[in-house]
């Protein structure tokens, strides 16, 4: 095996600038000289977590079905969200609320999307993006589809792909990112690995030493960052953006965060992890050391805080009560929209569901 | 326009559209320089370009993912999937998405593509490469699946398909592929999808059959004609949603019926109109519903490939134990 000339190699660089303690650890981005925006992050990863305490708690209470819980991702959510244009094209898999808030998806809609009802998926503002993608990976191949649909008609748009570490195991991931790289399209996939995948530890999922360097078998530069720091999520996903906007290709970032949550509401991850780790995990999460970098600089406060928590509060509690107050649909809506005219022979069908359905009220 | 076979109506269907609609994309494994393995996309990369006719890498999965992206983009892709035998990995794509995304969205994303490939088999291809695996696909709400039997009706329902607001499978049968050649106008005109083709119109018996059993069909009704037996043919053309109220008709009218497909037949689609003829129009038939079909078996390497295939002998069968009871 080691006999031969060395004809290809790789490196992955690691990247991070904010510490666990909100100190610098790295240089810091150039948009750091904006504090209006450092605000603004850390804001929207305040308001994804107390929405998230939220929703787990509708859960429990038996008014929202099985919800994922996106505690510990906020910096990495929040990060992609607000490198993106909001021309790109997102595609998340179903945990990316702080990417979709920023991009102004409501809360009411991934409410209704938990509970049981197709029209949380209406993004008034952003129709190109894609719903959450429940079966893993497979929202891949479509994301390389609207790239190469953007460098066939020239547009300066990009597309931006989440995929979590267990994602990086299927045939889809390697199929879309070798057809990124074959046709230099502009798509910048971000691997959230978060260590578990329901309950496989990445250790188990590969024996690959990063993720992001499987990108390098597909010919596409990748990187790996912290992703418990909003600043270098932010900074790396917009010069991803960036070159591929200008026609540079494709892009890898993994970004190294931790599910400090069960998998969803219907698991138990005290079954397969060990406290001990989670507590660990749980020092070097994203909104504290963001905090404490605004307080460092002047940024933030108390009052602030207080401020924020209430606001965050009364715009949960509003979207919760429109929420619970939002009538089921119509089971007209189960054929209404199978295709763009129903065919007749469903018409029966249609009638049946609204017969019984009027015997239920 | 001049004779052609169904290869080169398919071929002359995108040429059409393409020249028409900007928006209209080809994809798919060799459709470029190479035309495709059956020349369907022949010249369309020479003429329409790279950027408008894609070679992908060979992933079927990807090649059905990409083409839902490209469609939810604003695009019309027309993609190639080599051979019905190689669907498989496609299916998830199909089925977890490219049928769905109207309805998970509430119609704020949706699917206008068109899936291409070759179905059935009898032509001396290799393993995997002769399947009928249509039922796989009508068991997907959302979905359109069409299955044409001439050069005229491949031409015009691949017309049809790429105008489409919905995604549609397309069924080539191979053995019609270069079969005959007939007439067909370059005139841009679609047939509609959703409605069944009477070939032959009849009193005696109903056939119904679709891709390339409708020649077999159609040749057994020549010779029960002969014996002074009307068999009134229905190619059925598209295998979902069903246009039921024609069959329904002519089985009222004939009160008998013969359902021929080539796919197996535990499960097949000849199993559902049985199911719904039984459950509409049972007091009409004169005699028990029947079916011929491949057997239940895997589809065989080619020797034995037209032991498996239902051809005129077993269809006459089928007809005559019909018409006795």
């Amino acid at each position: 095996m080691s006999s031969g000339k060395v004809v290809a190699g790789f490196e992955i660089h690691y990247r991070g600038c904010l510490a666990s303690d909100g100190t610098l650890c790295g240089p810091l981005p150039a948009f750091a000289s904006d504090p209006e925006l450092l605000r603004q992050l850390y804001r929207a990863m305040v308001r994804a977590r107390v929405f998230d305490t939220k929703a787990v708690n509708l859960q429990r209470t038996g008014k929202l079905g099985t919800y994922p819980s996106c505690l510990g991702h906020e910096a990495t959510h929040v990060g992609v969200g607000s490198a993106m244009r909001a021309e790109d094209v997102l595609f998340t898999v179903y945990r990316e609320i702080g990417t979709k808030f920023w991009r102004g998806v409501e809360m009411l809609d991934v409410l209704l999307y938990w509970g049981g009802d197709e029209r949380g998926t209406n993004y008034r503002r952003t129709p190109q993006d894609f719903p959450f993608c429940v079966p893993i990976a497979s929202q891949m191949p479509q994301a390389a589809g609207a790239a190469l649909a953007i460098q066939i008609r020239g547009e300066p748009r990009c597309v931006l792909v989440f995929i979590g570490d267990g994602g990086t195991s299927q045939g889809a991931f390697y199929e879309a990112l070798n057809m990124a790289g074959a046709k230099q399209l502009p798509l910048v996939c971000v691997i959230v690995n978060n260590r578990w995948a329901i309950s496989v530890p990445v250790s188990v999922q590969t024996a690959a030493q990063t993720l992001a360097q499987k990108a390098i078998a597909a010919g596409i530069p990748a990187v790996q960052v912290d992703g418990n720091d909003v600043l270098i999520v932010r900074d790396t996903v917009a010069a991803a953006l960036e070159r591929a906007r200008g026609g540079g290709g494709p892009s890898v970032i993994e970004a190294l965060t931790y599910r400090l949550s069960d998998h969803t509401t219907s698991d138990d991850a005290t079954r397969y992890r060990s406290a001990a780790e989670v507590e660990a995990a749980q020092r070097i999460e994203p909104n504290i050391r963001m905090r404490a970098f605004l307080e460092s600089r002047g940024l933030w406060n108390d009052e602030a805080e207080a401020a924020l928590r209430r606001e965050c509060g009364e715009a949960v509690d509003a979207a919760v009560k429109q929420y619970l107050a939002t009538p089921k649909q119509s089971t007209d809506t189960m054929f209404d929209y199978l295709y763009a005219q129903l065919p007749p022979g469903l018409r029966a069908q249609r009638e049946d569901a609204r017969h019984y359905s009027a015997l239920k009220t | 326009m001049g004779k052609m076979t169904m290869v080169e109506a398919i071929n002359m269907a995108h040429a059409w559209e393409m020249a028409q609609d900007p928006s209209v994309v080809v994809l798919g494994e060799d459709v470029g320089a190479n035309g495709g393995v059956f020349r369907a996309t022949a010249g369309l990369q020479q003429r329409f370009g790279k950027a408008r006719v894609q070679d992908t890498p060979l992933a079927e999965g990807l090649i059905a993912g990409a083409a839902i992206g490209m469609a939810a983009e604003g695009l019309k892709p027309v993609a190639e999937i080599q051979f019905m035998g190689f669907i498989y990995p496609a299916l998830d794509q199909i089925a977890s998405h490219m049928a769905r995304l109207r309805n998970r969205t509430r119609g704020r994303l949706t699917c206008p593509l068109v899936l291409r490939m070759p179905h059935g088999g009898g032509i001396h291809a290799p393993e995997h490469h002769s399947e009928s695996l249509e039922a796989l696909l009508c068991h997907h709400p959302g979905l359109r699946v069409v299955c044409p039997s001439s050069p005229a009706r491949a031409y015009g329902l691949l017309l049809a398909a790429i105008r489409e607001p919905d995604p549609v499978i397309f069924l080539e049968p191979v053995r019609l592929y270069r079969f005959a050649r007939q007439e067909v106008d370059d005139d841009g005109r679609a047939l509609p999808i959703g409605s069944c083709f009477v070939l032959r119109a009849g009193s005696d018996l109903t056939v119904v059959t679709w891709g390339a059993m409708t020649v077999d069909c159609l040749k057994a009704a020549e010779q029960m004609a002969a014996e002074g037996v009307s068999c009134e043919i229905i190619d059925l053309s598209t295998l979902a949603p069903i246009d039921f109220d024609t069959l329904l008709d002519s089985v009222v009218k004939t009160g008998r019926l013969l359902i021929v497909h080539e796919a197996v037949r535990t499960a097949g689609l000849g199993a559902e109109i049985a199911a719904i003829v039984a459950e509409q129009a049972l007091y009409d038939l004169e005699a028990p519903i029947r079916r011929v079909t491949g057997y239940d078996t895997i589809m065989p390497l080619y020797r034995l490939e037209h032991d498996f295939i239902p051809g005129v002998a077993r269809i006459l069968d089928g007809i005559r134990a019909t018409l006795a009871d």
